[in-house]
């Protein structure tokens, strides 16, 4: 994302409104490791989503958990919380 | 036409606790500090006596006291605070935030030293902390003009092309506890000159809409804003400054036009033939007003030149005022350690100097702690500029006056 596409301080709405959802922010990126989960070993117990601070974890159809890496940071709060111990932190090359 | 108007005895801080009873903001949040104090003591009563519609929040500091006004604003209230010296410097954080989110706030400063060691009297030390903040500033030289910058503020704060919060600046004691005779407005032109609160129009995810927290059109205020457009945010801080510089102008003259009182940036006194010069803000103004006079008795060429708004800084209207003088000096109440000089001293020689004048500029900085300046000081600073005219240049840029060495 170029800095030199976006609008420029006259064409942005006045005020300290944010110009676009938080959603847009890929914060994914920020970190140096993500989660791995391996989906045989795990018991489906859901811990793993409720822990996550980013909910960057939700569901595949037959329930096992899925990481979205837009948004997770890599902070390893799955990984020691998974009771299977079925998540692992893959550093990022 | 002007309006009918009543003279009554009051202080600076009678004086801005009226002014904003007439006004009647939505809220006002305030904690008690001295010098500012009456204010809050006032506003009060009004309250108590249901003399005025405000909700009043009885903070616990004054962090607080600008919290609960930045949070009114942002629903589209309007809303008020006073405070002094440390109060000021523990408001730091919300500064920033009430300016950088765009709140038209109006906010009485009785202008006091801050600490340490503690001292409670006059100085410009707390105000020009603020200097950058994004906050325009209004210095008072007397109660009348702190009644009337007191209901002007609103209509400059809240100007569709400005949108920046006020700090109406007086003289901590000197003004603010000092009784003057004040003419005040009637309510009902009070009520009409400031009308309804004005806002900007933003757009946020659900389309174009007023800047406020309203559920039917919501919008987020001041979230998150990084290296992508934080720095554009800012720019647009600029700008509103920029714009305030020419609608701080067309308030004045609409204002003036009610009370009969004219409304300036500078106010030059004697200036037309002047050799030597003084320029500052705030009460003392009023004392080098009588030295002028008394000088120029004695046939010697002096003047001076009130500077009423510091932020946005009035640089056109300076070298207006200025014309011609070959040397001036600055009086200001504070100092910058470390710095080349006080504040307003470094923003007079930026202007002068960006313009390609060759006018001679010395700094006296006086009246630190509430200390007492007094004729003789202001005698003294014209014999040390007199003296610069003589020499043909500034031997000492940075001078402290009546202080003990």
């Amino acid at each position: 994302m170029s800095a030199q596409k976006e609008p420029g301080a006259k064409e942005l709405p006045k005020g300290a409104v944010p110009y676009r959802s938080t959603k847009e922010y890929e914060t994914g990126d920020w970190g140096v490791a993500r989660a791995k989960i391996d989906t045989k070993k795990c018991t489906k117990c859901t811990l793993c989503h409720f822990f996550c601070p980013e909910g960057a974890i939700q569901f595949n159809p037959d329930g096992t958990p899925n990481v979205d890496y837009k948004y997770c940071k890599g902070c390893g709060i799955c990984a020691e919380e998974c009771p299977a111990k079925c998540i692992e932190m893959e550093m990022k090359k | 036409m002007t309006a009918n108007q009543k003279l009554v005895g009051m202080n600076g801080d009678e004086a801005s606790a009226f002014a904003t009873k007439q006004v009647d903001p939505d809220v006002v949040a305030a904690y008690p500090i001295t010098p500012q104090t009456i204010i809050v003591e006032r506003y009060s009563e009004y309250v108590a006596d249901g003399q005025v519609g405000t909700e009043f929040v009885a903070v616990e500091s004054e962090h607080s006291a600008l919290s609960a006004c930045i949070g009114a604003e942002a629903t589209g209230a309007r809303a008020f605070t006073a405070t002094a010296a440390n109060g000021l410097a523990l408001m730091w954080e919300m500064i920033f935030i009430a300016s950088g989110l765009r709140l038209p706030i109006v906010m009485a400063v009785a202008n006091r030293a801050l600490s340490g060691p503690i001292n409670i009297h006059n100085d410009h030390s707390d105000a020009m902390g603020a200097r950058d903040s994004g906050w325009i500033q209004i210095f008072c030289e007397n109660s009348q003009e702190v009644y009337d910058a007191s209901v002007e503020a609103w209509r400059i704060a809240e100007h569709p092309e400005v949108q920046l919060p006020v700090m109406v600046c007086f003289d901590g004691f000197t003004i603010s506890h000092t009784m003057e005779n004040v003419y005040v407005l009637p309510d009902e032109e009070v009520k009409r000159f400031v009308g309804k609160r004005v806002f900007m129009r933003t757009k946020g995810h659900m389309g174009e809409t007023e800047y406020r927290l309203d559920p039917t059109c919501p919008i987020s205020i001041g979230p998150l804003d990084l290296q992508d457009f934080y720095f554009e945010h800012k720019l647009q801080e600029v700008d509103a400054m920029n714009e305030a510089l020419k609608a701080i102008p067309k308030v004045d003259d609409e204002f003036s036009k009610v009370t009969g009182r004219p409304l300036q940036y500078m106010y030059p006194y004697r200036m037309e033939d002047a050799e030597v010069a003084v320029v500052g803000l705030g009460s003392a103004m009023g004392t080098v007003r009588e030295v002028v006079d008394e000088l120029r008795t004695q046939g010697k060429k002096v003047g001076m030149i009130k500077q009423r708004i510091f932020r946005p800084f009035p640089e056109e209207a300076l070298l207006e005022a200025i014309g011609d003088v070959p040397v001036l000096g600055v009086m200001e109440k504070a100092a910058s350690f470390g710095s080349p000089g006080g504040p307003l001293y470094e923003d007079v020689r930026t202007t002068v100097y960006g313009s390609g004048k060759k006018t001679l500029i010395a700094d006296y900085i006086h009246g630190l702690g509430g200390r007492d300046t007094s004729p003789d000081m202001i005698r003294e600073v014209f014999a040390g500029l007199v003296s610069i005219r003589k020499k043909g240049k500034v031997d000492r840029p940075v001078n402290f006056v009546g202080v003990r060495e």
